[in-house]
């Protein structure tokens, strides 16, 4: 599948579960700040993109939203410490974190979560079955 | 208050499909209101019919062990329901894990369609739930368990295969 392909995947799904036109889905929006996404929209995304690609997205996978909840060794002063960045690199290898390591602000975290994220992990996944 | 939106259920496949009745009374006092002369079933009371139905199904699956609440719906009507109609409730699994799950529904009465959804429900922790909530267990409960009986009483076994 090439990455045409995904992203038009992708796009659908979105347009759907997010009631956003086509033109927004693009691989620069943020899922949250960009398209409306609130948290329980993560969820219906994970569902509906298994369907489309036929895939089982494991829980924490894609989202991973617990690896900050309450740790002080991954935040400190509002900030992903380095043993944070250090985590957030290995469990999100699709992710590109250069910019966001220059100013790690956990209120930014959400900001990763992008059209082209969504992209990248469904690529490293099609390309793992 | 009472907040049952199902008469019964007709059918029940643990894990699989859900389908409930609800008879449309005149004497139910939304008709008074909604409206004057022209009893329309309100949108939201069926949609809260179709929840209750997929909801069952939804906490069914994990032995009412989990709160299953409602966390969203696409919903499309088709026509109106009006009082002394009989609306079928048909539910359907579409996905579940441990997070939550999805379920498709319709509403028919007869063999017309007057309503259909894509309902997604969210399975609450404990440790979610604001403070001070006598009971974790909030959902599965009350009323609601003579439901769980009726939806029992209509269940075809779980496929052993």
């Amino acid at each position: 599948m090439t990455n045409d392909e995904i992203f038009a995947k992708v796009q659908k799904t979105l347009v759907e579960a997010l009631s956003v036109d086509d033109d927004q889905v693009t691989p620069a929006a943020r899922l949250k700040a960009d398209l409306g996404a609130e948290s329980i929209d993560f969820l219906d995304i994970v569902f509906r993109l298994e369907k489309q690609f036929g895939i089982t997205i494991p829980r924490e996978e894609l989202f991973p939203e617990s690896i900050f909840q309450g740790d002080a060794t991954y935040v400190a002063g509002g900030k992903i410490t380095q043993t944070g960045l250090a985590a957030l690199e290995k469990q999100m290898p699709y992710a590109d974190l250069a910019e966001f390591k220059k100013d790690p602000r956990m209120d930014k975290v959400e900001d990763l979560f992008t059209v082209q994220l969504l992209v990248n992990y469904l690529d490293m996944r099609v390309k793992r079955i | 208050m009472r907040w049952t939106w199902i008469d019964r259920f007709a059918s029940f496949e643990s894990g699989k499909t859900a389908t409930a009745v609800k008879n449309l009374s005149l004497a139910e006092d939304h008709f008074a209101d909604h409206f004057p002369g022209f009893p329309v079933m309100p949108a939201p009371l069926v949609l809260e019919g179709l929840a209750q139905t997929g909801g069952i199904l939804v906490g069914e699956a994990n032995r009412f062990e989990k709160n299953v609440v409602l966390a969203k719906m696409n919903a499309k009507f088709h026509r109106d329901a009006m009082a002394g109609e009989q609306l079928t409730y048909t539910t359907t699994l579409v996905a579940l894990n441990e997070t939550g799950a999805q379920v498709s529904a319709t509403a028919h009465s007869g063999g017309e369609l007057v309503a259909e959804a894509d309902i997604m429900f969210a399975h609450v922790t404990a440790a979610q739930l604001p403070p001070g909530l006598p009971d974790a267990k909030f959902v599965f409960r009350g009323e609601l368990t003579h439901l769980l009986r009726a939806a029992e009483a209509v269940s075809k076994p779980k496929a052993t295969n």
